[in-house]
């Protein structure tokens, strides 16, 4: 398989309200349009991260927030030791979160590998919950293009409705964001109908400036999701990084009219994280983030203690943790 | 050289191995048998609580999982450092129950050994608790004790140390987890206790002490669902209430006794769950 590259010169790309998402055709347009983007104030940015993580939340609020973030959850199982057991019962989960409340929302999605894709889809025909599957070489990257896409093609054929995929941290690190774009683009074209999460990996990132610019290189290259973090490496998803990826949400909303959703991973196993990501969500890029559509939660242990805080917060004592399933 | 500014001291919790302040910001006054101001103690709050029972409930298999002679000489340690800093343990003990020095010092010895006791009752409880039952056929079958799991302790109001190492030791030297609510109005050496626990090898999560008003937590523990006994020693008047609230969640409730040589030996047996085990007779 031959990959193009883009050329490193060229014009000039328009960037601004209202201008449509640019078409970056050449490694130069790409560069300036990342370059134009201003820095992070990693300070000023921690600092309100923390501050929105001290909002207040009242009741009702409460109770919709746990409901939506039910919503929201990819429920995930990435482990060398998956069975198609152990992929059953984790439909049957998403699908019905806690079988003995029907009102509880199904979640968004489940998140697999792809060869479990297949049985994932036929276990889930019938119900609203979408299979993702993790592929390009997940969660490393680091394959050929060529064994990267057929990772894609093979999650597709079998039925996947969405894929995430990592891009290449070292080619990023390294300065080479022609090839970490052009990986982007091959991906999102053979995607089709499905949804492409790119997975920026920013534990590996380094800087908040690169979380920033990795983002815009994503929603440029036509990403429908950027999403923080594997889960495989040491730091995961932080408020910090959410609001900056966030911001890019939202500038890129502003300037293209492209909405790109944003999908937090890794680490988050309470409903206290969830719903501090909620308000980081309203007050960063808006309420028309507020949906499944455009903000997922990647996690596992996650929905079982947002089950938890439902539940106590209608019996008003707190449960056990064994009152759910595990997944 | 300058005069030495006092280094007051905020007494805190024990949840999970730290000692943080109460989730809700709060402290109360602590007064002395006369009124007077000793310190600020942290009031815990039902977070707190739940921090805690998780805590606990993810110590608790370690626990258990520990050879009894093991845990044994966990407790004894315990003892130990008791032993070591009797001094300090007195004082606490003489303003809260305003007793004389050489009483103070006569009661923290006797928590001591109730210590030392508890932690020889480890490898000795499965013994006493636990047997051989006679079966017709080739096979053994025995009753097992195991430990109930989590259990929550409301500490006895006015035996600041001696009634708090009863309530606490008992739960745990059988591997249970403690949740323990320290007297309200006398939680200082029981605080301090807490304290020494973390230098003798306990485990984080197996001892948790809060301190705080019984009013306010102790429902919270006896509905807890994830709590699986509660010794209501110091519930005061509220023992029937609590003991009914424990029953939607089918926890072992233990109602306070009238002392005597058998409380301990109750005590032991109140968190204790009979696991019946079948086994093949050996070729």
């Amino acid at each position: 398989m031959s990959t193009t590259t883009l050329p490193t010169t060229g014009a000039q790309v328009r960037l601004g309200p209202g201008a449509g998402v640019p078409t970056v055709e050449t490694e130069g347009q790409l560069r300036s349009i990342l370059a134009s983007l201003s820095g992070v104030d990693a300070v000023g940015a921690e600092a309100r991260a923390a501050r929105l993580a001290t909002r207040s939340i009242k009741r009702a609020t409460k109770w919709a927030a746990l409901d939506l973030a039910i919503s929201m959850v990819d429920l995930t199982t990435l482990e060398g030791a998956d069975t198609l057991g152990r992929v059953s019962s984790l439909c049957a989960k998403a699908r019905r979160p806690d079988p003995r409340d029907p009102s509880i929302p199904s979640v968004a999605a489940v998140c697999l590998y792809p060869d479990l894709v297949a049985h994932a889809r036929e276990r889930l025909e019938g119900s609203t919950v979408k299979v993702a599957a993790v592929a390009t070489a997940f969660p490393s990257g680091r394959a050929s293009l060529a064994v990267k896409l057929a990772d894609v093609r093979d999650a597709l054929d079998a039925g996947a409705d969405e894929i995430d995929m990592v891009i290449d941290r070292g080619a990023f690190l390294s300065g080479r964001l022609g090839q970490v774009f052009d990986e982007v683009v091959a991906v999102k074209s053979i995607c089709g109908d499905a949804h492409l999460k790119v997975i920026l990996e920013t534990g590996e990132l380094v800087t908040l400036d690169n979380v920033r610019r990795a983002s815009w290189l994503a929603m440029l290259g036509g990403a429908d999701f950027i999403k923080t973090s594997t889960g495989k490496v040491g730091v995961s998803a932080t408020p910090t990084v959410a609001l900056v990826m966030l911001e890019a949400a939202r500038d890129f909303a502003e300037s293209t009219g492209r909405l790109v959703g944003v999908k937090v991973a890794g680490g988050i196993r309470r409903s206290k994280d969830a719903l501090r990501y909620l308000v980081i969500v309203n007050e960063t890029a808006g309420s028309a983030w507020l949906t499944p559509d455009l903000f997922r939660f990647g996690a596992s242990s996650l929905l079982n203690d947002l089950l938890a805080q439902r539940l106590m917060q209608r019996r008003g004592v707190y449960v056990r943790p064994d009152e759910f399933s595990g997944d | 050289m300058s005069e030495r500014l006092d280094v007051r001291k905020t007494y805190k919790l024990l949840i999970d191995g730290a000692f943080p302040r109460s989730e809700s910001g709060r402290t109360y006054e602590v007064v002395d048998a006369h009124g007077a101001f000793v310190a600020n103690v942290a009031r815990a709050s039902r977070k707190d609580v739940r921090d805690a029972v998780r805590a606990a409930r993810a110590a608790q298999p370690r626990w258990w999982g520990a050879s009894a002679y093991n845990r044994g000489q966990v407790l004894y340690r315990w003892a130990e450092m008791a032993d070591a800093r009797s001094h300090e343990l007195a004082e606490q003990v003489a303003a809260a129950e305003g007793l004389s020095a050489a009483d103070a010092r006569a009661s923290v010895g006797r928590a001591v050994d109730r210590l030392v006791w508890y932690a020889g009752w480890t490898d000795k409880v499965t013994q006493v608790f636990g047997g051989a039952n006679p079966v017709a056929g080739p096979f053994f079958n025995f009753s097992l004790p195991v430990p109930s799991g989590v259990v929550a302790v409301l500490a006895p109001r006015d035996s600041s140390l001696e009634g708090f190492v009863d309530v606490v030791a008992a739960p745990l030297c059988v591997g249970n987890a403690v949740i323990a609510l320290a007297s309200a109005t006398r939680p200082l050496p029981a605080v301090l206790l807490g304290e020494m626990s973390a230098t003798a090898d306990v485990p984080g999560g197996v001892v948790n002490v809060l301190t705080g008003s019984l009013e306010e937590l102790a429902p919270v523990l006896a509905s807890h669902e994830d709590v699986d006994g509660i010794d209501l020693e110091g519930a005061l008047g509220a023992t029937g209430d609590l003991a009914a609230v424990a029953a939607a969640s089918i926890k072992r409730v233990l109602r306070p006794g009238h002392g005597g040589a058998e409380a301990p030996l109750r005590r032991l047996r109140a968190f204790v769950e009979t696991s019946t085990v079948w086994h093949t007779v050996g070729q």
